[in-house]
């Protein structure tokens, strides 16, 4: 019943909320962004890094670090923390856990097959896989000739299974194909979430359909600025918006039909949420559009910990630690690359 | 023939089976819901409290020994379930038969049963409460070590309301008076 979760939720998910809270504490803060933006050389960003929690996990790294290095072990403190927490979880805490890889499931899926298409070796692209989204037989999917195969030999077994079936043609696998598979996985696959969310009710159906809107609504702006210009039909494009969202319906009919950035700024502010997105450009600008939703995203993500006793505060803190490993690469890059002028461009604070 | 006899044989069945129930039974439930549901609330607060301080000390140790005041603020719960329950049970008095269904004895019972009622019910409340402003306190003060004492408060108000039950039920059980024997 909404209002009265206080009752029974810490019988299962008390621990599990005090230790992921506990989690968010150590965050990286403004004063840390500040210290690292202010770093010449790796090693500097190294030894900043020993002072938070991500210590442990870089302080045996040999000394000409690389930024993919840094990455990685930031990763895995990610992937540990999950971990920790999945095995403590029952359900259905655990199923909403599980709930938050598959993103990154798919997003191997398609790394894999892409990287086969253009022929490189298996191996190294399962080095490159997000560790939170591997599953058994993933090796198998460089086999696949085309979507069927794929279907048949590897992906029935996995949870992805339930979100092929828009999906499943005969047509041979290439990039723009990709894409639209891409694309179409990830719109069954935020349907699905939103519906179990619901299911769950109370404050965790509440927090999450916003959550989920947001994400839904950003793609279904990224999905049509990218497809300006090539040869996505207005038929195919509307297809790949997911059903729910702020957008849903009526945006998602004038969005279909937008031909460059500034019909779609003009569909954007017919809603006051995303409003505010759109008046921080000017007009023709894209490239800064993502920052802006990246800030948007963490805004909302961190209100998310206002309120106690849902589980949306798994999901935000998940997003919030890939914002963060996303402004160690971009840092980490500039450090590299000299170029620290320009770190500033796309570092959001989550504090 | 008593009063309440002849009233009875005139109303309506359920007034005459009411009636009729000992007043014993209706004290003996009263204490014991006196004592069962206020540690009922008791558990309920510290299980809530219990659960996110364990978890939020894993991060910061330093919450462990300020926060049990939050368990030990539900615990008191207990304990005046059990002052209260001790009491009523002082005013059980054995009256003879032919009195058993006298006004007095019935009330004597009624009012065992409403106090034990009273304070049970206030403290499953007042348990609850304090243990899920427990485990805020002990979540924000892992985050934020000044909040501790302000949320303190907060837990000090709603310790009152068992208190408040408490003062409620001793009042209703000092007039368990039973008929005197004679």
């Amino acid at each position: 019943m909404y209002g009265f979760e206080a009752m029974t939720f810490n019988i299962h998910g008390g621990y599990l909320e005090a230790i992921v809270r506990g989690h968010r504490s150590g965050l990286l803060t403004t004063a840390d962004y500040n210290n690292l933006c202010q770093c010449e050389t790796l090693d500097d960003i190294k030894m900043h890094l020993s002072a938070t929690e991500y210590g442990p996990y870089l302080q045996n790294e040999p000394s000409p670090l690389h930024t993919t290095t840094i990455v990685e072990k930031c990763t895995l403190k990610l992937v540990d923390d999950y971990k920790h927490m999945l095995c403590q979880a029952t359900e259905p805490l655990s199923t909403f856990l599980e709930y938050i890889t598959y993103g990154h499931m798919i997003d191997n899926v398609v790394l894999i097959v892409t990287g086969t298409l253009h022929e490189r070796d298996v191996q190294e692209l399962l080095e490159k896989c997000h560790p939170l989204g591997m599953f058994d037989s993933i090796a198998t999917l460089a086999v696949a000739q085309n979507m069927r195969e794929l279907y048949r030999l590897v992906l029935v077994d996995t949870p992805l299974a339930p979100y092929f079936s828009e999906c499943i043609t005969s047509e041979d696998l290439d990039d723009m194909n990709i894409e639209i598979m891409r694309n179409t996985l990830y719109k069954a696959y935020l349907e699905d979430f939103y519906r179990f969310c619901q299911k769950l009710g109370g404050a965790t159906a509440e927090i999450m359909s916003d959550l989920l809107a947001f994400e839904a609504d950003r793609r279904a702006v990224n999905i049509t600025i990218n497809s300006i210009g090539t040869e996505l039909t207005r038929d195919d494009r509307r297809k790949l918006y997911s059903n729910f969202g702020l957008f849903y319906p009526y945006g998602h009919e004038e969005l279909a039909v937008c031909e460059d950035i500034d019909q779609v700024r003009a569909v954007m502010e017919k809603y006051p949420p995303y409003q505010s997105i759109f008046a921080k450009l000017s007009y023709g600008e894209s490239q800064m559009l993502d920052k802006a939703f990246y800030e948007e995203e963490v805004k909302r993500h961190c209100l998310a910990f206002e309120q106690q006793f849902h589980y949306a505060v798994f999901f935000a803190y998940m997003r919030l630690r890939e914002q963060e490993i996303r402004n160690l690469m971009w840092i980490s890059e500039c450090v590299a690359q000299n170029q620290k002028s320009r770190v500033h461009d796309s570092v959001v604070f989550i504090f | 023939m008593s009063s309440s006899a002849i009233i009875a044989a005139h109303s309506s069945s359920w007034a005459a089976a009411l009636v009729r129930i000992s007043p014993y039974t209706f004290s003996a439930i009263g204490i014991a819901v006196s004592i069962g549901v206020s540690v009922l609330g008791a558990a309920w607060g510290i299980y809530i409290t219990g659960s996110s301080l364990i978890g939020a000390a894993i991060k910061a140790p330093r919450i462990t020994s300020k926060n049990l005041i939050s368990v030990i603020f539900c615990e008191a719960v207990a304990i005046y379930g059990v002052i209260v329950a001790i009491i009523l049970q002082t005013k059980l008095e054995s009256v003879p038969k032919s009195s058993i269904y006298e006004p007095e004895s019935l009330r004597a019972g009624y009012a065992i049963f409403a106090s034990g009622l009273i304070v049970g019910f206030a403290n499953l409340v007042c348990g609850l409460c304090v243990g899920i402003i427990g485990s805020s306190c002990a979540l924000s003060d892992a985050q934020n070590s000044s909040l501790f004492v302000k949320i303190l408060v907060i837990e000090i108000f709603g310790s009152a309301l068992g208190l408040f039950g408490v003062i409620v039920g001793i009042i209703m059980s000092a007039q368990a008076t039973w008929p005197s024997k004679i």
